[in-house]
């Protein structure tokens, strides 16, 4: 609601020829009991066609919230809501009521964390697929059905005829979050957000799933906003990363400046946190101290400093989120720290983590 | 589904077998029970009284007089004690009443409490559930007795709207049969669309935060198909098994009250004079009515679930 | 802390995935089996099969060791550690804790046995008592353990501070705590009793990345302090390699290879092993690509009916007619490196030899 004076993440806007999306100082704000909880503020990004930009954080960062709200899901009676969002010709931030319902699932569609309970377990697959399709377009019902049919198999459900009839329980959990990709895709949206869409699945059927989502993405061209806290699959699939922390982009730039280049402590601390398949053994893993902020009356100044070792007195300040090094205009953070005490800092036992001494208490 | 008959049948018969010696113990526990004294009368002699008693059969062993009642009610032929009439035949001329008042009640309970329930649920914060919630409080904790003696006294007595109480048979008279249940209906069906509707309201609330209702609006579906097709099916399925219990109990004399205060003569009624008269056989033939109606209506309620949601099998 | 044996030969079906320790076991398991009934209908009741939750498991754990337990949903971890810490009853084998058979051991045997092996459980929200505040929460078990009435409140408050918490939060309740200081109080009510092993069932996994990172690190720490053996149950491959000495992975109940963690991702011999770990993303974009992967196709079958021969031929990408019907015995390729495969994967010429003739006869 209250922009920060600060410059938006304006480089990698003006550098992608065609963005297909614009979010432009984006904030999500809920009343509650206990006051104003700010979940999301001064978000501002750009999806390019075909391109894949994960939003990474843990929870309570601000990046389901993100998502949630470029769908208007976020809408409710306490919620306020500041910036702009557009999607091709659409605002999607200040649309009405009646705008948004049709550019759901039409123009941008989702993708959500569990397929275990995002169908709706009374009705059949095939109906739920032709609900979406007949809520944006007028062809008969047999033509919808011949698409879903058709959109089943793409997404690599077998028998996809006879499976039409079938009730999602009658699914495992891989199948029904190829039902919910098929759905996604039933109007040829522009844009696909997936919230978390691998995390409740087995790893070997989140590979699958991520394979799925490739391939569409190099078929359709369409853009895709991917919201996990897994950042190996953002190494795996994603174009671009945006780092949230107590709902503000932190850092943002391509995959090799964010897990080469890191410039935030928290991008540091969040890769030095994470244990690694192939990583060295017996080795104590650079955690970061305390916990996640909570957004309810934030203090003014970098949301990390509480749990930043590199903190220092204009950390009271909010860093702007802009581009530090000539190279790369793209790659952006919040961070007061010169590139080259960053550079220094990063570095613990050979790999980047945060540096800590000594026991915390939680 | 052949199993599930079965079953069903089954507990038909249990229920039915545990209900009716229930019963039939309770009305010989109960002291100054004993029929032989009141159907001898008032000024009978001891060797009077003995003499029914022998006559009738009070005298053998409880099992045997359960045994001889069960077998006179399940053919047809038991009587009453105190008026000496065929049971069977005084609850079929009273069942119409009371099935009349029972299902139009049903209709009216079951189609307010949704509609209210939904738009409180909808509305959920703000003016509009506050004043439903206050409306449901109100129904709930007002007694029939006195809804229906207000209805009366305003609506019948001095406005004339309604006739004052009494039966008309729906064959005879169609227009009479509507006009003479409308207050009934309403007295009966406030209390439970006071419970429906805040029964209605929780489900709602919790089925609009479910994960398919939130895929849903992201589709693109307009919030009227959401809350209907999507929030309203599947929070149904608690209303159901209420509604096939109530439906039961008000069936199998529940309605007891409204059939006095609108003087309905009804199953209800006819249970509450054989209670006032001791009289055991038509108390126990209401009772295993009730206990059926309960029995049946909870299988048609399985079955209602099994369609509602195809992860339920019969 | 990694044991390192000395043990090679042929099949040891008699006593497989022996740690050969310095010193005695902590704990013995041997042909365990946990087999649950299912019934439909509560009066009428008929049986609808038997779910082979864990079927034919054996290993030991030795002392200070830490045994990683992983596979996908449904592949009977859960139900392992859960028999293990017997809250849930074994329907075949045995438990031995420290030589004695704990498998049917009563209320009043167990009592003792009970206070050595400890449980800290996947959701800390839901396994504290939210009615009671921490210091309630600890000092129950300490009374079972003896402490007297004057010392209990000075224990809690060394246990607080031990799990990295401020002592002064005794008189919170859980609610007001963040996830990982919930899991870290559940860590503290096991530590409680003075135990030797700790089962640990998902511990991480509720937590964000950060959280749980300081997580693994307090295991470790008190790992190193009390001189405890951990069984470590977790999906997370990663998560499991890091903390754990050996690793054990299950699939549909049984065991399929058990590796020292030093050679689970350089050297998997079981097929499952390599499909789990080429669907894993490593969060390194350039090694990410540089891995050639074989993604495994489907999912994971049902418990309740599940394959003959070797559980995981269905999916197998080397499977053989032998496969279908022989089930494989867990054999040692030496080193202490097991696996229940007819064509072993990555053996070293002087392992191959010996110890697998089922890939002689190729």
């Amino acid at each position: 609601m209250t922009p920060d004076p600060a410059p938006a993440a304006a480089p990698a806007a003006a550098d992608a020829t065609d963005p297909l999306l614009v979010v432009d100082g984006l904030s999500v704000s809920f009343a509650t009991e206990e006051g104003i909880v700010q979940a999301v503020g001064d978000v501002s990004f750009t999806v390019g066609r075909g391109e894949i930009v994960a939003i990474v954080g843990e929870s309570g960062s601000g990046k389901s919230v993100t998502a949630m709200t470029l769908m208007g899901l976020t809408r409710s009676p306490n919620a306020r809501f500041g910036g702009t969002a557009q999607l091709g010709g659409h605002e999607l931030v200040g649309a009405s009521a009646d705008e948004l319902r049709r550019v759901r699932g039409a123009e941008i569609a989702m993708v959500f964390q569990d397929p275990m309970t995002s169908l709706d377990p009374v009705y059949r697959i095939g109906d739920q697929i032709v609900e979406q399709i007949l809520a944006h377009e007028k062809i008969p019902k047999a033509a919808a059905l011949d698409r879903a049919v058709a959109l089943m198999e793409r997404v690599g459900i077998p028998h996809a005829r006879e499976r039409l009839r079938s009730y999602p329980h009658e699914f495992s959990g891989g199948m029904r979050q190829r039902v919910m990709i098929a759905m996604a895709l039933s109007c040829s949206p522009q844009l696909l957000i997936a919230d978390e869409p691998t995390t409740a699945l087995d790893v070997t059927v989140q590979a699958q799933i991520l394979e799925q989502l490739r391939t569409l993405r190099d078929e359709t061209g369409a853009g895709v906003i991917l919201v996990t806290h897994d950042l190996g699959v953002v190494a795996d699939i994603a174009d671009r990363i945006l780092v949230m922390y107590g709902g503000r982009i932190v850092e943002q730039g391509t995959l090799d400046e964010l897990f080469y280049d890191p410039q935030h402590p928290y991008t540091w601390g969040l890769l030095g946190s994470i244990p690694r398949l192939d990583g060295p053994l017996g080795v104590r893993l650079p955690a970061i101290p305390g916990t996640p902020p909570s957004l309810l009356n934030t203090p003014a100044g970098c949301h990390f400093r509480p749990r930043c070792p590199e903190a220092f007195d204009r950390c009271g300040e909010m860093p702007p989120l802009v581009a530090r090094s000539p190279g790369s205009p793209g790659h952006c953070d919040r961070c007061w720290l010169e590139p080259a005490t960053k550079r220094a800092q990063r570095e613990t036992d050979g790999r980047i983590g945060l540096r800590t001494e000594g026991t915390v208490i939680a | 589904m052949g199993r599930f008959v079965v079953n069903r049948l089954a507990s038909v018969v249990a229920v039915l077998f545990a209900i009716s010696v229930l019963t039939f113990l309770i009305f010989q526990a109960i002291p100054n029970g004993d029929p032989a004294l009141r159907l001898a009368g008032r000024l009978a002699t001891p060797q009077q009284v003995q003499d029914v008693r022998e006559q009738w059969g009070f005298d053998k062993p409880i099992y045997e007089q359960y045994g001889k009642t069960m077998k006179l009610i399940l053919t047809g032929k038991v009587t009453s004690y105190t008026q000496q009439l065929n049971v069977l035949d005084e609850v079929r001329a009273d069942a119409p009443a009371t099935i009349s008042l029972v299902t139009g009640a049903a209709v009216i309970w079951l189609g307010f409490g949704i509609v209210f329930g939904l738009l409180s649920a909808i509305s959920a914060g703000r003016w509009l559930d506050r004043f439903l919630t206050v409306l449901a409080l109100v129904g709930v904790s007002t007694p029939v007795f006195l809804l229906g003696a207000v209805m009366l006294y305003y609506l019948g007595y001095k406005w004339h709207l309604f006739p004052l109480g009494g039966y008309v048979k729906l064959t005879d008279d169609p227009w009479g049969w509507f006009t003479h249940l409308i207050m009934p209906w309403t007295a009966l069906s406030v209390l439970f669309i006071g419970v429906y509707s805040r029964v209605l309201r929780s489900t709602v609330l919790d089925t609009l935060g479910e994960d398919y209702v939130r895929a849903a609006r992201a589709k693109g579906l307009t919030e009227r198909r959401v809350l209907v097709k999507h929030v309203l099916r599947n929070s149904m399925i608690p209303i159901i098994s209420l509604f096939g219990l109530d439906f039961a109990a008000a069936i199998g004399g529940g309605a007891i009250l409204t059939e006095s205060v609108f003087n309905l003569h009804g199953i209800g009624q006819y249970a509450a004079e054989s209670i006032s008269r001791l009289d055991v056989p038509p108390i126990l033939v209401i009772t295993m009515l009730g206990a059926f109606a309960v029995v049946i209506l909870s299988a048609v309620v399985d079955v209602v679930y099994a369609l509602l949601d195809p992860r339920i099998r019969l | 802390m990694t044991t390192d044996g000395a043990a090679q030969g042929a099949p040891v079906p008699d006593h497989p995935a022996t740690a050969p320790a310095a010193g005695e076991p902590v704990l013995e398991v041997r042909d365990l089996e946990v087999h649950f009934p299912l019934r439909s209908g509560a009066l009428f009741g008929r049986s609808r099969g038997v779910v082979h939750a864990v079927d034919g498991v054996s290993f030991t754990l030795a002392d200070r060791e830490t045994l990683g337990i992983v596979g996908e949903s449904g592949c009977g971890k859960s139900t392992l550690i859960r028999t293990l810490a017997r809250l849930t009853d074994a329907t075949g084998g045995e438990i031995r804790f420290r030589g004695e058979d704990i498998t049917h051991a009563g209320r009043r045997r167990l009592g003792p046995v009970r206070r050595e092996l400890q449980m800290v459980f996947q959701d800390p929200q839901a396994s504290l008592n939210p009615r009671k505040r921490v210091g309630q929460i600890l000092a129950t078990p300490l009374r079972l353990r003896g402490v007297g009435r004057d010392a209990v409140a000075g224990e809690t408050r060394e246990l607080l501070a031990r799990v990295g918490m401020n002592p002064e939060h005794v008189n919170r309740f859980p609610h007001e705590f963040s996830g990982g200081q919930r899991q870290r109080i559940g860590i503290a009510r096991a530590l409680a009793l003075q135990p030797q092993v700790l089962m640990l069932d998902e511990p991480v996994s509720a937590l964000d990345v950060s959280i749980q990172a300081q997580v693994i690190n307090l295991l470790d720490d008190l790992q190193q302090e009390f001189g405890l053996a951990y069984v470590f149950v977790a999906h997370d491959l990663s998560v499991v390699r890091h903390v754990s000495d050996r690793i054990a992975v299950m699939y549909l109940g049984k065991l399929m290879e058990v590796s020292p963690a030093s050679e689970l991702y350089s050297r998997p011999i079981h097929p499952y092993t390599d499909a789990l770990l080429s669907a894993i993303p490593i969060p390194d974009p350039r090694r990410n690509r540089a891995r050639t992967r074989t993604v495994a196709t489907g999912e994971p079958p049902n418990p309740i009916d599940p394959p003959k021969g070797c559980r995981f031929h269905t999916r197998c990408p080397l499977a053989t007619d032998e496969c279908a019907t022989t089930a494989p015995p867990l054999r040692d390729f030496g080193g202490g490196h097991l696996a229940a495969c007819h064509h072993p994967m990555n053996l070293s010429a002087a392992a191959a030899a010996p110890s697998s003739p089922s890939a002689a006869s190729r």
